[in-house]
């Protein structure tokens, strides 16, 4: 092994020699531009004026960055790079394929309308505390984690998103908001913990920690390696990151308390991480495992999606009902987990697009309710029908999507989901869609009732007319927020057509490894 | 070597456990940091323990002696030290503000963000 002969022989074993292609750079674009700007954020934080500005134009290279390798996917397959020249097992691999690059991709539209709503909404003292360079490096990190192919790396994504979001909770210091980030921060850092654990032991089976390599030596091992012991660590962990049914205390704990805009990037990003990194695991690399769990899983996802259902019924804060609908989703998307067959992960991946776009709109609308009703109450808001017919129609638009009612965006993968269930013979998941959706329109509709249909027990004050609250800023983003909805459900079948692509990439991992081991058979 | 290592880190794991169960937030932060220290064993426990030599190339040479410790586990514990060490360094701050702003340490106090007795929200107009 050793000696003169070797090195030749064993550099090329373990080193790439050739040039990285340039437009295999896009693959890391994402992550690069979100550090950097959060860098140079850092270093002119006391330049207020400039970091909104700085901040749009910075998540727009980012979103074309995203939708260049998207684009990319979709026509190319699966693109992989794997940094410092290392071969793929050794070194740390990226890889965007139809799910990785679709998440990230919507993720940032996300983060660019929030920002465009945080332009008004952010006071100076939250620009002061770091909303936008802690923003920068939260996408970061939730880029990061779409686009990496390797276990542990995707950990070290999960905490840089982490950090950033403990920092994003707390801007204010209110009692509220330390309250509610003590119990999000401590049970998040359990969470990765246990992600951790189960990565531990995953090392000390497999021997490796790029995914396509555990993916592609699973079926070797699966005699005398703890499979099954890795899965369920992993389906604990997860689950609880994305907030699933025993473990989803610190979601309703603590989304209501930090600003709007943040309310709207967690509530529509965060715990669709969770959901991604489960489809990751246990789809791609534990197919067998998620099989025999798929009884547990569908009992965690009916519990998760009536529960939050129930919560968001007993709720008279509307954020509050926005942190349980979260959850009620997080339900929906398990389902097609526990069912694990094309039709059911496509559904619940579809679920996962629409609750990004939607989730996020419904707590910016949230926002401009508070603005027009000045309250977050069900019982005292009351009248916005006549304040603002404009942001009637957006709620009306909203609540449909979020409750899965026909022109609404969340009917389709339900319908995909349904369908999938049955051809399964699963039928009691379809009863818990169901039910779970017949609950989310008792709660919205309720809302939509008492916030925007009843007449304000007071005549609106005389001088309601100069004090228009809502910026131009704040409706704008709201309004570009909805018309994706919009679309989703009026025209879904170029998403159904992607996220049936994104499906098939994870149950097929042919392509995925063909990608990472353009040398295939060779092995090392 | 490694059965002795796994005791250690089912001990740690036990401990922080049932700190973490506690109802005080600086017993949870105790807690919390051994059981941080329990995944890091559990990790280099996983990369095997060898005793052999340490993971340095000699001089004139292209690879690593045959008996050569795992170095990629102390690697994967020095990225999750350092990362668990902030994370630590913040939520000790995060807990001592909640202590001033609150006045509890207790769990079961801290009902701010979501307060006891809560109305219904509203049955009908």
């Amino acid at each position: 092994m050793a000696g003169d002969v070797g090195i030749a022989a064993n550099r090329a074993a373990a080193m790439i020699a050739d040039q990285v292609a340039a437009s295999d750079w896009l693959l890391v674009a994402p992550v690069v531009i979100g550090l950097a700007a959060g860098a140079v954020l850092l270093m002119f934080r006391h330049h207020l004026r400039w970091q909104a500005a700085f901040s749009i134009f910075a998540l727009c290279v980012m979103l074309a960055a995203n939708v260049a390798l998207f684009a990319r996917t979709l026509t190319e397959g699966p693109v992989a790079m794997t940094m410092g020249n290392w071969l793929p097992p050794f070194g740390i691999t990226f890889v965007a394929d139809v799910l990785g690059s679709g998440f990230a991709l919507v993720s940032t539209f996300v983060a660019v309308i929030c920002t465009v709503y945080s332009v008004r909404e952010m006071s100076a003292v939250g620009r002061r505390y770091g909303f936008y360079p802690f923003l920068m490096l939260m996408m970061a990190g939730v880029n990061g984690a779409f686009l990496t192919g390797d276990i542990f790396n995707l950990y070290v994504w999960f905490e840089v998103f982490l950090i950033a979001s403990f920092g994003l909770m707390i801007l204010g210091s209110e009692k509220q908001q330390i309250d509610g980030a003590t119990k999000y921060a401590i049970l998040n850092l359990l969470a990765t913990a246990l992600f951790l654990s189960a990565t531990a032991y995953l090392y000390g089976a497999f021997g490796t920690l790029n995914m396509a390599d555990i993916a592609r030596k699973a079926d070797g091992l699966r005699a005398t390696a703890p499979m099954m012991t890795i899965a369920a660590l992993y389906l604990l962990a997860f689950g609880m990151k994305s907030a699933a049914f025993p473990l989803y205390f610190w979601l309703p704990a603590s989304y209501h308390t930090p600003r709007i805009v943040t309310g709207a990037l967690f509530g529509g990003l965060l715990t669709k991480i969770g959901v991604y990194a489960l489809l990751r695991t246990l789809v791609m690399l534990f197919p067998t495992e998620r099989l025999e769990l798929s009884g547990v899983i569908g009992w965690v996802a009916i519990a998760t999606m009536m529960l939050g259902a129930l919560g968001a019924l007993a709720q008279s804060d509307i954020r509050r009902i926005m942190g349980f609908l979260v959850i009620s989703g997080v339900g929906i998307m398990l389902a097609g987990l526990a069912l694990g067959n094309a039709a059911g992960i496509s559904g619940a991946i579809l679920y996962a697009v629409h609750s990004m776009l939607a989730l996020s709109a419904l707590y910016l609308l949230t926002g401009a309710m508070k603005d027009y009703g000045g309250s977050y109450d069900l019982h005292q808001l009351a009248g916005l029908y006549r304040a603002s017919p404009l942001l009637t129609a957006l709620a009306l638009i909203l609540f449909l999507a979020a409750a899965g009612l026909p022109p609404g965006s969340g009917l389709w993968p339900k319908i995909m989901l349904a369908r999938a269930s049955i051809d399964a013979g699963q039928g009691w998941l379809v009863g818990g869609i169901l039910a779970s959706g017949f609950l989310t329109t008792i709660a919205l509709g309720r809302v939509f009732a008492l916030a925007f249909w009843r007449n304000s027990p007071a005549e609106p004050l005389p001088d309601d007319e100069t004090e228009c609250t809502t910026g131009a800023s704040a409706f704008a983003s709201l309004i570009m927020l909805t018309i994706p909805v919009a679309i989703l459900g009026l025209f879904p079948e170029p998403f159904i057509r992607a996220s049936d692509a994104a499906a098939a990439g994870l149950l097929d991992t042919g392509a995925y490894l063909r990608a990472v081991f353009p040398l295939a058979g060779g092995g090392s | 070597m490694e059965t002795v290592f796994s005791v250690l880190v089912g001990l740690f794991f036990a401990v922080g456990i049932y700190l973490i169960l506690s109802k005080h937030t600086i017993r949870i932060l105790l807690g919390i940091a051994i059981f941080g220290n329990a995944v890091n064993l559990l990790i280099f426990t996983s990369g095997r323990i060898v005793r052999a030599t340490a993971p340095i190339i000699p001089q004139g040479d292209y690879l690593l002696p045959a008996q050569a410790a795992n170095s990629l586990p102390q690697a994967l514990i020095l990225t999750a030290i350092v990362i668990s060490f902030s994370f630590f360094a913040f939520i000790l701050v995060l807990v001592s503000r909640a202590y001033q702003e609150i006045g509890v340490d207790d769990t079961l106090g801290m009902r701010v963000a979501e307060p006891h007795g809560e109305q219904l929200p509203p049955m009908g107009y």
